[in-house]
């Protein structure tokens, strides 16, 4: 294929490729997702594939559908039919039309969602760009290129507040600003499609169903800052994810998207993939920008920022999977648009990952300020095997527990981490009233002993004293005393870690302690 | 598996001290662990002191410098499947091969891993055998899964 040198040229192969598609055709969509995938999705769409190679129906494997529950997930379309926990045998009647789907709007699990970044998934096959191209990918990158000046597209970003979606939910306007400004011969950008906190599987599925949508909210970034070179950190461990990232940065090279003198605009990016090895601190922002120059990844105090001093000393602009990918949207359909959902501080929309003690675990997809009920209940479709709920943990490791109480909280930023459960990255793991918490923030504080890199001592050993006093107090073995010391280690490591992981690490256990300090009581024998 | 591989995996990254990580990865997904051999080579290769090549691999935890078992057994013990009973399915796993987290047994025939989350929770609690995911695990069905692999 030859490379794009124009405007003007994207828009003719665009054209050109959707004219040669027949919206009428029919499509049969098989999710491999992660949890599809593990579920046998592969067998099925052999079966698919030898059924439909009789009849002109195509069969595309795309990445996640979001209802892994209910995997190996089929959509037909058009008609947006869904069929579920589909095997090889129910080939003949989904190909036949004479298995009864659901349509997708009807299903409870998708109608009360608002899915602007992961509803093309089922209309993608990962590994073609074409299927990207005819849905009108690139279009944004184009407008940065041509339509706009480099302020312009920060401007767009920084009025649309769209907020980091890593964990910290800093703005990233002003992140691009401030890496943008910083004086330097060289500046990167880079995608943190880590991922490492257990329970969280939305970049995944994001990056894996569609990864030209996070490519091109990377390059469109990396104009507006005034970087040639990105990087991409990402899973060793997901074969599928990093073929199609593998794929996608070829097929974009190709076409001209990516390289030098990117649509004729004179502007040249390249992108280089690195992969983190399985440790959970790689995550965090200088200690992922340590693993990309080969070093551990140790982290290092922050009091120069890695959008002034990161990679090799210089400027790097480091954003989440999902923030790159909310930016092509604000370009094209404009910072208004992007503003007008959402709350007050919270813009756009979320993925979650629902996990644990819930009916229909999976991706879902919601605008910020939707009540965490909708999303546990409406979409969750509750807690499984009709058990009470009794609480939902946010953000994994680092995050924190509510009461069932506070379910009418709006998925928010700001809501949620005055009550002491930030979202994070967007894992929600739900809790029936079988759930022990004193063990809960054992779980967690084991999770980071393991993970701490070693280098500050009140991580390396502070946590390991609370992981202690947790553990003996499952065990029976609670003293009086347990808490007021638990109290005054979360304190002390909450101020003097180093990093994040360690700042944060009694996070989940002072949420427990706020919202569930009776259970903790309980575990003190009296006169123990 | 030959050296031949290693050879290869080296050609492609001679003299990147960048490409360490990448190619000790590489490494070990093909071998499924580093030997001593290997580490000095990449050394040669990416030009790099051995001393830093060591330190990387034993800094992460996804490399392994002991050989592995036929089999790799790893029990998910990410959030989901720790509420979902994880503890117990590993407490069995653990009884049933006398192994403990990073072990081998004497006849090489399992290894046992725990840990990190692979995003499929909707299977949970599992586990993976050789990549193979075994969905809503309890302790009394894990017999039946390891009995298949010899
Ligand atoms: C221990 C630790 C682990 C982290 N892991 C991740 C991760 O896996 N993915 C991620 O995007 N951010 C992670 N972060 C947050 C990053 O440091 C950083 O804030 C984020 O990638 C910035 O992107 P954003 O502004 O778009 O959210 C982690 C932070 C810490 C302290």
């Amino acid at each position: 294929m030859a490379k794009l040198r124009s405007a003007a040229g994207l828009e003719t192969l665009r054209a050109d490729i959707v004219s040669r598609r027949d919206p009428g055709k029919r499509c049969i969509a098989v999710c491999a997702g992660a949890g599809c995938d593990a579920a046998c999705s592969a067998a099925v769409v052999d079966a698919l594939r030898e059924e439909a190679a009789k009849k002109s129906i195509d069969v595309k494997v795309t990445g996640c559908h979001g209802l892994c529950e209910k995997g190996p997930n089929v959509v037909v379309t058009p008609g947006e039919l869904c069929y579920f926990g589909v095997r090889p045998e129910d080939a003949p009647g989904i190909v036949a039309g004479t298995a009864k789907g659901v349509r997708m709007d009807e299903v409870p699990f998708y109608k009360h969602q608002m899915r602007l970044l992961i509803g093309d998934n089922p209309r993608i096959d990962p590994t073609r760009i074409e299927d990207y191209l005819a849905l009108g990918g690139y279009a944004a990158l184009s407008k940065a290129l041509f339509q706009m000046t480099p302020d312009q597209v920060l401007d767009q970003v920084k009025k649309a507040n769209l907020r980091g979606r890593g964990g910290g939910g800093f703005p990233a306007g002003l992140k691009w600003e401030t890496a943008k400004n910083a004086p330097a011969d060289e500046r990167y950008v880079i995608v943190n499609g880590h991922e490492g906190e257990p329970g969280a599987f939305m970049d995944r599925a994001l990056f894996t169903g569609n990864p030209h949508k996070v490519l091109e909210g990377l390059i469109i970034g990396a104009h507006a800052i005034g970087a040639h070179r990105g990087f991409i950190y990402t899973r060793h461990d997901s074969p599928k994810l990093i073929e199609h990232i593998e794929t996608a940065l070829a097929q974009a090279e190709a076409y001209g998207l990516l390289g030098e003198n990117i649509l004729g605009s004179g502007f040249d990016f390249e992108v280089e993939v690195h992969f983190d090895v399985g440790i959970f601190v790689s995550g965090e922002s200088s200690a992922l920008m340590r693993s990309i120059e080969g070093n551990p990844p140790e982290p290092r105090p922050k009091y120069v920022r890695t959008s002034v001093s990161g990679i090799w000393e210089k400027p790097s602009n480091l954003n989440n999977v999902e923030t790159w990918a909310n930016v092509s949207q604000i370009i094209s359909r404009g910072a208004d648009w992007y503003a007008s959902i959402g709350t007050e501080g919270s813009k756009g929309t979320k993925l979650v990952s629902l996990s644990g003690h819930v009916v229909n675990s999976g991706v879902a997809e919601v605008p910020m300020g939707t009540p965490l009920r909708t999303i546990v209940h409406d979409i969750g479709g509750g807690v499984a095997d009709a058990k009470p709920l009794k609480a939902l943990h946010f953000g994994g490791p680092m995050g924190g527990s509510i009461p069932e109480r506070l379910i009418d909280t709006p998925l928010d930023f700001d809501a949620l981490a005055a009550l002491g459960a930030p979202i994070g990255a967007g894992g929600l793991l739900v809790m029936d009233d079988g759930t022990d918490m004193v063990d809960m923030a054992r779980y967690f504080l084991e999770f980071l002993t393991h993970e701490s890199c070693g280098k500050c001592v009140p991580c390396r050993e502070g946590l390991l004293q609370m992981l202690k006093i947790l553990t003996s107090m499952t065990n029976g073995k609670g003293r009086n005393g347990d808490i007021a010391r638990l109290e005054d280690l979360a304190e002390v490591t909450g101020m003097a870690c180093l990093c994040a992981l360690g700042k944060t690490a009694s996070d989940p256990l002072r949420s427990m302690l706020r919202h569930f300090k009776d259970e903790y009581e309980a575990r003190i024998p009296a006169g123990g | 598996m030959c050296s031949d591989k290693i050879d290869q995996i080296l050609a492609r990254h001679r003299g990147k001290p960048g490409a360490l990580i990448r190619v000790l990865i590489e490494i070990q997904h093909e071998k499924r662990w580093l030997p001593k051999e290997a580490l000095a080579k990449v050394a040669q290769a990416l030009e790099v002191p051995l001393s830093r090549v060591t330190q990387i691999a034993t800094f992460y935890k996804t490399f392994s410098l002991k050989p592995k078992g036929r089999h790799e057994v790893h029990v998910c013990t990410g959030s989901s499947c720790h509420v979902r009973g994880a503890a117990r399915l590993l407490a069995e796993v653990q009884r049933m091969t006398g192994l403990k987290p990073g072990e081998t047994d004497s006849e090489s025939r399992f290894s046992l891993e725990t840990g990190s989350c692979l995003g499929s929770c909707s299977l949970g609690p599992e586990i993976i055998v050789d990549g193979t995911h075994h969905a809503r695990m309890t302790p009394a069905k894990v017999e039946g899964v390891l009995k298949r692999y010899s």
